[in-house]
Formats: C-alpha cells, sequence, structure tokens
C-alpha cells in the first residue's frame, strides 16, 4: 500500500494518543458522555489508522496477537465483573459492588466499570477481527 | 419417584463414558437398571391395592405452574410394572441377541432413555411434564427404530415414525395449554376434580380432538397407523418393546387417564368406538396378507390396540375391567411372540413364514413358548388370554348402540388375531424341517429364557387370575373412575352366550389357519391396492409440499440481500400502511415543534444532496462516500438534540462502516452492473414511500402525549442505585447490563463467523470432495 510520509509520520504519533483517549472516553463513561462501546471502537479506529498507514502486518506485529483474542479476554472480565457479587457477597448476577472511598478523577469504583472494560475488549477484538480478516482476503 | 425416572436418563450419559465396558460380556449387567425400578416399583403394590394413591412432587417451574409432579396410582402401576418387567427381560435377550455389536452400549443407552421416558410418561401428574415425556419416547424411538442407519428403509422408517408420533406430541402439547385455559390448572389430579366444568365449556371438543390427536398418531389408530409396519424394521428387542408393551400403549394409557376427565360424551365414546372398530378390524383383515412374521405382529398389534382403544369408548366398568386385562394379555403374549420371532432371525436368518417350519425339532424350548404365546393370542382356555376375550365379548354384548354390529366386528376381529397368533406361534414349529434350515443352531438360554418366562405367565394368569385381580386390575378400574368392588375374574364363567361366541372365534380361526396359508401371491396381491393406502396418500401429500416449499424457498431465499431488503420493506410498508390508511387521520401538532436553526438547514441539506449523490453516481467508492456523509449528518443531527452518546457512537460506527464498505467492494469485479434503470426506478419508489411513511410516523408520535415514565425512573434512579450521572452508560452496563452482556456475545459470534467464512475456506483439493 502506497501512502504519504505525512499521514505516515502522523499515525505514529496518532495512535498513542487516539488510545489515551480512547481510555479515557472508556473512564469517564459512567459520569459523561463515553463508555465501553465507544471506547472500543475509537481504538479501532486508531489500529486501523496506523494499519492504513504502516501496513497491515506492521499494525498486527505492533498487536503481538491476533485482535481476535481480544473477544474471549473481554467475554470473560465482563462476565466475571457479573460473577463476583454471586462469588463474593452472596449477591444476585450482576449486582453492582461498589469502593466506599472516591478515587481521584474516576470517582468510585465499581464492578460495572471492568465490565465496560470487558465491553471495550470485545468491541475492540471484533472490530479489528473484521476488518483485518476482510482486508487481508480482499 | 424422581430418582426412578431419571435413573435411565443417568445410564445413558453413564454409557457415553463406560460404554465400552458394556460392548461385551458385561452388557448383561446393564439389565439390572430395569430389574431393580421393577423391584422398586412393586414395593407398592400393597400400597396401591388398598386402593391409595402414591404422590411425589418437586417444584419445578412454579411461575407457570409446571411442577414434576408424579403419581403412582392403579393406571400407572400396571404401566410402571409393564415398562421395568418386559424391559428387564428385553435388556437381558438383547445382552444375547445383538452380542459383539459394535453399538450395543449405544444401543442399550437408546433403551434406556426411552424406559426413563416412558416411566416419566405413565407417572407424571403434570401435563406439560407429560409432553415432555412423551416426545422424549417419540425421540429415544426415533433413535432406537433408525438403530440399523446404514439401510435406507431403517432411516426412513424412523423419520416417518419420529413425523407422525412427533406430530401428535404437539397436538398433546396444544390440548395440554387448552385444558389449563378450561380448568386453570396442568395438574391432572386437579383436573380430575373438574370434570363436569372441562366437559361443559364450549372448547370441550376441540381439547378432545387434541388428545385424539394425540392418542391415535402414539397408539397406530386407523389412519396414522402405517409407521408401526414401517418401524419393524429396528432389531426385533426393539419391537418387543415398543410394540407389544410401552411406545403404543402411551396413546392408550392418556385415552385411560382422561377418560375419568373428558370421557362419556357422545363425541367422546362414539368417536373412539368407531376409529377403534376400523383399526381393528382393517389391520386383524391385513395379517392375512403378510408373509413377514414381523409384518404379522405389527399388524395384530395395531388390531390389539384397535380393540383397546374401541373398549374405552364404551366406557363401562365392564369395558375398562376388559380393556385393564386385555393390556396385560396382549403385552406378555405379544412380547412373546416378537422375542420368539427374534430367536428364528437370529438363528435362522429369514423371517419369511413360508419358509419357516418344522424349527420345533431344534429348539422346542422355544417352540413352546411360542405355542404359549399363541395360545393367549388366540383365547384358548385356559391362558389369561381366554380370560381377556371373555371379558371383551361380554363387554361388547352390552353395547347401548348397534350391538349385532359390535358383536361380530370384535368376534372377526378376534377371529383373524387367533390365525395371525397361530401363524407366527405354530406355523414356524410345525411340519418339515426345510433342508435349508437342517443346520440351524440352538439358541442359548439368555435367548429362549425370557419368552418362555412371558409365554408360561400368561397360562399361569389364566389358571390364576385372582393374582392380578385384586393387585392390578381393581386399582386400574378404580382409577379410571368406575366403581370396582365387584370385579371377580375367573377361567370359568359357565355356559352362556359369550362362551358360545369363544367356542365360534376358536372354530373357525382354527379352521381359517388350516385353509388360508401365508404366501407371497396374497401379499402381492394387497400390494396393488397401496396407491390408495393411508400411507401413499400422505407420502403423495408430502411430494407436493415438498415442491411447493422448494418454490416458496426459490421465492424468498433467493440469496440477493437487495431482493430480501426489498420484501422486507415492502411488507412494513404494506401493513404499517395499511394501518394507518385504515384511520385515515394524521394529527400532526404543529405547536410541539421547534423552530428550525440555520446549523439544522444546513445539516439538511448535506444530508439530501448525499442521498441524491449516493443514488445518481456512478462509482460505488463515491457511493460509499456518499453514504458516510448521510451517517455524519444523522450524527450532526443527534448532537443537537443533545445525544452525544449516540452520536458517538454513530461517528464512529459510521466511519467503520465506510472503511468495510471499501474493503468489500475492493473484491467485487469492477465493471458489474447490479442494478438497471428499470430496478432503480422501482427501488427509488419503494425508498421514497417507505420514508415518507416513517416520517409521518415520527411527525405523528410528537402528537401522543409522551410517556416518561421509564426516562424518569432511570433518571432518577442512576445515581443513587448506581452512582453515575451518565444514565446512558448506567443503563447500559448496570439497569440493563445482562442485555449487553448478550449483545456483546452476539457481536463475538458475527465476528467469529467472519473469521470462520473468509479464513478457513476448503482448499481446492479438500473441495472437490465434496462436489
Amino acid at each position: 500500500m502506497r501512502t504519504t510520509i505525512i499521514l505516515r509520520t502522523a499515525s505514529n504519533y496518532l495512535l498513542p494518543v487516539l488510545l489515551l483517549f480512547s481510555i479515557f472516553v472508556l473512564l469517564r463513561g459512567h459520569y459523561l458522555p463515553g463508555g465501553g462501546f465507544v471506547g472500543g471502537l475509537i481504538a479501532s479506529i486508531a489500529f486501523i489508522l496506523h494499519s492504513f498507514a504502516n501496513g497491515l502486518k506492521r499494525t498486527k506485529d505492533l498487536l503481538v496477537m491476533h485482535p481476535g483474542y481480544l473477544i474471549p479476554i473481554g467475554l470473560s472480565i465482563s462476565f466475571l465483573s457479573g460473577l463476583a457479587p454471586v462469588a463474593l457477597f452472596d449477591e444476585p448476577f450482576m449486582t453492582g459492588l461498589w469502593s466506599h472511598e472516591a478515587v481521584p478523577i474516576l470517582g468510585n469504583i465499581g464492578s460495572t466499570l471492568f465490565f465496560d472494560l470487558g465491553v471495550y475488549f470485545v468491541v475492540n477484538g471484533v472490530t479489528l477481527t473484521i476488518i483485518f480478516t476482510i482486508s487481508e482476503s480482499a | 419417584m424422581l430418582t426412578a425416572i431419571l435413573t435411565g436418563f443417568l445410564f445413558a450419559i453413564f454409557l457415553v463414558f463406560a460404554g465400552k465396558f458394556f460392548r461385551g460380556k458385561l452388557a448383561i449387567l446393564s439389565s439390572l437398571i430395569p430389574l431393580g425400578l421393577f423391584i422398586y416399583f412393586i414395593r407398592f403394590i400393597g400400597e396401591i391395592a388398598n386402593g391409595e394413591i402414591i404422590t411425589r412432587t418437586y417444584s419445578w417451574i412454579p411461575s407457570f405452574n409446571v411442577d414434576l409432579s408424579f403419581k403412582l396410582d392403579g393406571l400407572s402401576m400396571l404401566f410402571t410394572l409393564m415398562i421395568t418387567g418386559i424391559g428387564f427381560l428385553v435388556f437381558l435377550y438383547t445382552s444375547s441377541y445383538l452380542k459383539g455389536h459394535k453399538y450395543l452400549d449405544r444401543f442399550y443407552g437408546y433403551l434406556g432413555l426411552f424406559m426413563a421416558a416412558m416411566l416419566g410418561l405413565v407417572l407424571s401428574d403434570n401435563m406439560i411434564t407429560l409432553f415432555t415425556f412423551w416426545e422424549l419416547t417419540s425421540i429415544s424411538s426415533f433413535f432406537l427404530i433408525g438403530f440399523n442407519n446404514d439401510s435406507e428403509a431403517s432411516r426412513k422408517s424412523a423419520m416417518t415414525a419420529l413425523g407422525i408420533t412427533g406430530i401428535g406430541g404437539l397436538l398433546l402439547l396444544a390440548a395440554a395449554l387448552l385444558l389449563n385455559y378450561i380448568s386453570g390448572t396442568y395438574s391432572i389430579s386437579e383436573m380430575l376434580t373438574m370434570g363436569e366444568a372441562i366437559r361443559s365449556n364450549q372448547l370441550y371438543p376441540l381439547a378432545v380432538i387434541l388428545i385424539f390427536g394425540a392418542a391415535f398418531t402414539k397408539s397406530a389408530q386407523f389412519p396414522f397407523h402405517f409407521w408401526l409396519p414401517g418401524a419393524m424394521k429396528a432389531p426385533t428387542p426393539v419391537s418387543t418393546y415398543l410394540h407389544s408393551a410401552t411406545m403404543v400403549k402411551a396413546g392408550i394409557y392418556l385415552l385411560m387417564r382422561f377418560s375419568p376427565i373428558l370421557g362419556g360424551e357422545d363425541i367422546w365414546s362414539y368417536t373412539l368406538i368407531i376409529v377403534g372398530a376400523i383399526t381393528m378390524l382393517y389391520s386383524a383383515i391385513h395379517t392375512i396378507f403378510r408373509t413377514d412374521l414381523k409384518g404379522v405382529l405389527a399388524y395384530s398389534t395395531i388390531s390389539a390396540l384397535g380393540i383397546l382403544v374401541f373398549l374405552i369408548g364404551f366406557g363401562t366398568e365392564e369395558a375398562y375391567l376388559a380393556a385393564a386385562v386385555f393390556i396385560i394379555v396382549h403385552a406378555l403374549y405379544k412380547a412373546t411372540l416378537f422375542l420368539v420371532t427374534g430367536i428364528i432371525d437370529h438363528q435362522t436368518h429369514t423371517r419369511d413364514v413360508t419358509r419357516l417350519s418344522g424349527l420345533f425339532k431344534i429348539m422346542p424350548l422355544v417352540g413352546v413358548a411360542a405355542i404359549l404365546g399363541a395360545i393367549s393370542s388366540g383365547g384358548i382356555p385356559p391362558s389369561i388370554g381366554f380370560v381377556g376375550k371373555e371379558l371383551i365379548y361380554e363387554s361388547t354384548s352390552k353395547a347401548e348402540w348397534m350391538v349385532i354390529l359390535m358383536v361380530i366386528a370384535i368376534v372377526s376381529t378376534k377371529i383373524l388375531l387367533l390365525y395371525a397368533g397361530f401363524v407366527a406361534g405354530i406355523k414356524p414349529f410345525t411340519g418339515k424341517l426345510p433342508e435349508n434350515l437342517q443346520n440351524t443352531k440352538k439358541p442359548g438360554i439368555i435367548l429362549w429364557a425370557p419368552p418362555l418366562l412371558l409365554g408360561a405367565l400368561g397360562i399361569v394368569l389364566g389358571i390364576a387370575p385372582f393374582l392380578i385381580e385384586g393387585a392390578l386390575i381393581k386399582p386400574l378400574v378404580t382409577a379410571m373412575g368406575v366403581d370396582a368392588s365387584e370385579i371377580h375374574l375367573a377361567l370359568w364363567h359357565g355356559f352362556n352366550e359369550v362362551l358360545l361366541l369363544s367356542a365360534i372365534t376358536i372354530g373357525i380361526g382354527t379352521a381359517l389357519y388350516f385353509l388360508i396359508k401365508p404366501s407371497a401371491k396374497l401379499e402381492n396381491g394387497i400390494a396393488k391396492l397401496d396407491a390408495i393406502a393411508p400411507e401413499n396418500l400422505l407420502w403423495k401429500f408430502n411430494g407436493g409440499f415438498k415442491i411447493f416449499s422448494q418454490y416458496w424457498t426459490r421465492f424468498f431465499q433467493n440469496g440477493y440481500l437487495r431482493n430480501y431488503i426489498s420484501t422486507i420493506i415492502l411488507f412494513t410498508v404494506g401493513v404499517v400502511g395499511y394501518i394507518m390508511l385504515r384511520d385515515g387521520r394524521f394529527e400532526i401538532d404543529y405547536m410541539r415543534l421547534t423552530e428550525t436553526t440555520i446549523s439544522e438547514i444546513v445539516v439538511t441539506l448535506v444530508l439530501i444532496a448525499g442521498c441524491i449523490y449516493t443514488v445518481f453516481t456512478r462509482s460505488r467508492l463515491a457511493a460509499v462516500v456518499a453514504m458516510g456523509v448521510i451517517g455524519w449528518s444523522i450524527c450532526l443531527i443527534f448532537v443537537f438534540y443533545s445525544a452525544p452518546d449516540l452520536a458517538m457512537t454513530q461517528f464512529s460506527i459510521d466511519t467503520l462502516t465506510v472503511i468495510l464498505f471499501v474493503l468489500v467492494l475492493y473484491k467485487l469485479p469492477r465493471y458489474l452492473k447490479l442494478s438497471d434503470y428499470k430496478t432503480r426506478i422501482r427501488d427509488g419508489v419503494l425508498s421514497t414511500v417507505f420514508g415518507v411513511m416513517i416520517a409521518m410516523i415520527a411527525l405523528e408520535v410528537l402528537a401522543v402525549p409522551a410517556n416518561t415514565e421509564i426516562g424518569d425512573y432511570y433518571a432518577e434512579k442512576a445515581y443513587i442505585a448506581a452512582h453515575g450521572k451518565n444514565v446512558v452508560n448506567v443503563i447500559l452496563v448496570d439497569f440493563r447490563g445482562a442485555d449487553t452482556m448478550i449483545e456483546i456475545s452476539v457481536l463475538s459470534i458475527a465476528a467469529l463467523g467472519v473469521f470462520g467464512l473468509m479464513k478457513l475456506r476448503l482448499r481446492k483439493s479438500e473441495r472437490r470432495h465434496y462436489d
């Protein structure tokens, strides 16, 4: 794939910035617009942009593992966050657990944050799997 | 009781892991399970004889009134003893019959499943559980009938049996729902107390028809009888079990169980009498034309089932008594004859009755068993068959309706059944031994003992019918809602009309046996009438349905996404449009519309321009980009109306969609034109109509006072209950977190699907294999 040197250079800087932004969106979700779903999409856009500029192979090397693995990881995190109240406190499945003291920036941390983190991984994994697979066979 | 039922299922699961031990010499041990169950149930016999009813209830789905409730009364007692008792002998017999078979463990698994399902069926006191077990018997019998799965005929008859009995099961479910609607309960015991109310309900005839549908399909009544002879493709132990003692009797059981609730009305009695009479005569006549031993037995089973239905139709004390005795009679002699047939088949490799004779010399004990079976089947004293036949004649001669005709029908049936019993039980053993059978080997004890035991039991009970009188028959008749205190079973009734009829039956039947020899000529003769047999009519209907469904599928599932979408949109426009035009009024509340701002107008103009460009551009890539523009314009509108979450998500999704589209388009042939002028106009009209309709709905929604209850609830609770200020996110991760959980699972499956489609294509060399 032929790309301009400007895009290539820019994407190298954009990737970490966009990823940071996606995490920011993920974390603020509970109080302000954002959340795991959008965060995951933004992260995938970051990787796709990188792959457009540098070629798919480099992005894949950067990711170390196939994005498909993010799917089971995310699903497990979400499921375990739902299971935690059952296992730890004998409460119904998916009851929200909350820390008593607020953490700076994040506010109160609850099990829902981990649930959202799972969603983030799954969305990221799904999007990248689909797009990488299709662009590889194209 | 639940444990007893689960035993079979657990055994079947256990075989998955420990199957290899049961394929060899240890197979015989599996018969300990039915034996154990038999002993378990027989312990209750004293309590049952005293008129007690044993119930057990386990809560299952209380919110739907569905419980695992079980009831052991006289009726279920008889059936459980038959299922486990004959089951024991069948399990035992199989260990020798299918000795060393590759899939013996699998066979035992199916058999165990079937036995457990059958036990569940006769013990269930809840209609939904009854239905569940009912269908399980159909499914497990499908496995059993199709056990020889490399034979096409075997597979076909398994399918037929499953089709017919499965449909019956669905009718039973419908009946359960309807009876629940009428009576407000699924519990059969509770229904018993409100029989009067159920019978006077206007939906009563429908419920009766549904119950009949279930019972007639399961018990092979005309015109649904044909699956049963087909099912004879199964290994003989299966035929013994399914067709003498268990599965086909499930329909009879259902009718007996429901006769105190639904019986007594004309529609119940007359239908049963007529259907039963047709079935018993029709299939009794058929037995003359069969040369396959199992064919003869299959048709005589159908005939016997017809007699039972016929008797239940009478609904009198005598008829119930006769039916109760006849169930035992039939189970004993039919199991005997089937097992004997199995031995003959196993030793001589033929079941063609025209080629079998003189086997008595080789296997005398089997011969004795067969003759005992034949005697009981013919109703010759001193067998229990005689007692049963006398009771049947007696109850028929007291019919309130067309007595002469009834008596003629039942006597002719019994004559033909005597003939059939003789053909199956006596013909192969008498006469001269043909040369090709000279070297037949003797069967082992495990093969001949079960039929001999059953045959002997038929005689013992004939001489001493009091053995079952108090323990089994009386409780059963009581369970059917009739006073049974006057019942006395006896071999000898004295000289009366019934005895005369018996003498006529035995005389003519024996004469018939000597006059008509089964022959291929007769069988071919009847085959000419196959074209109008119910089975053939069904196959023809089946064929027609197949052709219709092919056209239907080709029309709708033609593989073009655009056609699917057009169909969906057309349908929606048709249905919604019809409702909108029917009301004929559109209320648009102009007061509620806000003033448009400049930015909105600009975005809308961009949106419209994007639409027009998408439709008219010649480049696909440009069309995709224009689609992206449309999507982003919509996102901007979300932003204006303060839905930042939605807008953000939509922005990302639209971006990714455009990328995806570009990647996919890259694969399409370059100059392929997917639509011409005409289709574009057609699609354009369709989209315009759809768009206008949606716009009108949206405007009308504004006129309806909004119900903000749900929104308020979430807004109020979001911070208190879930510590979040962003209501959308709180709903996603907390209030409706389970939905999200499932949604991300669906997404994952979609990704796996794409991955599988694209990556796991077969290599060329592999592909050829499937062409």
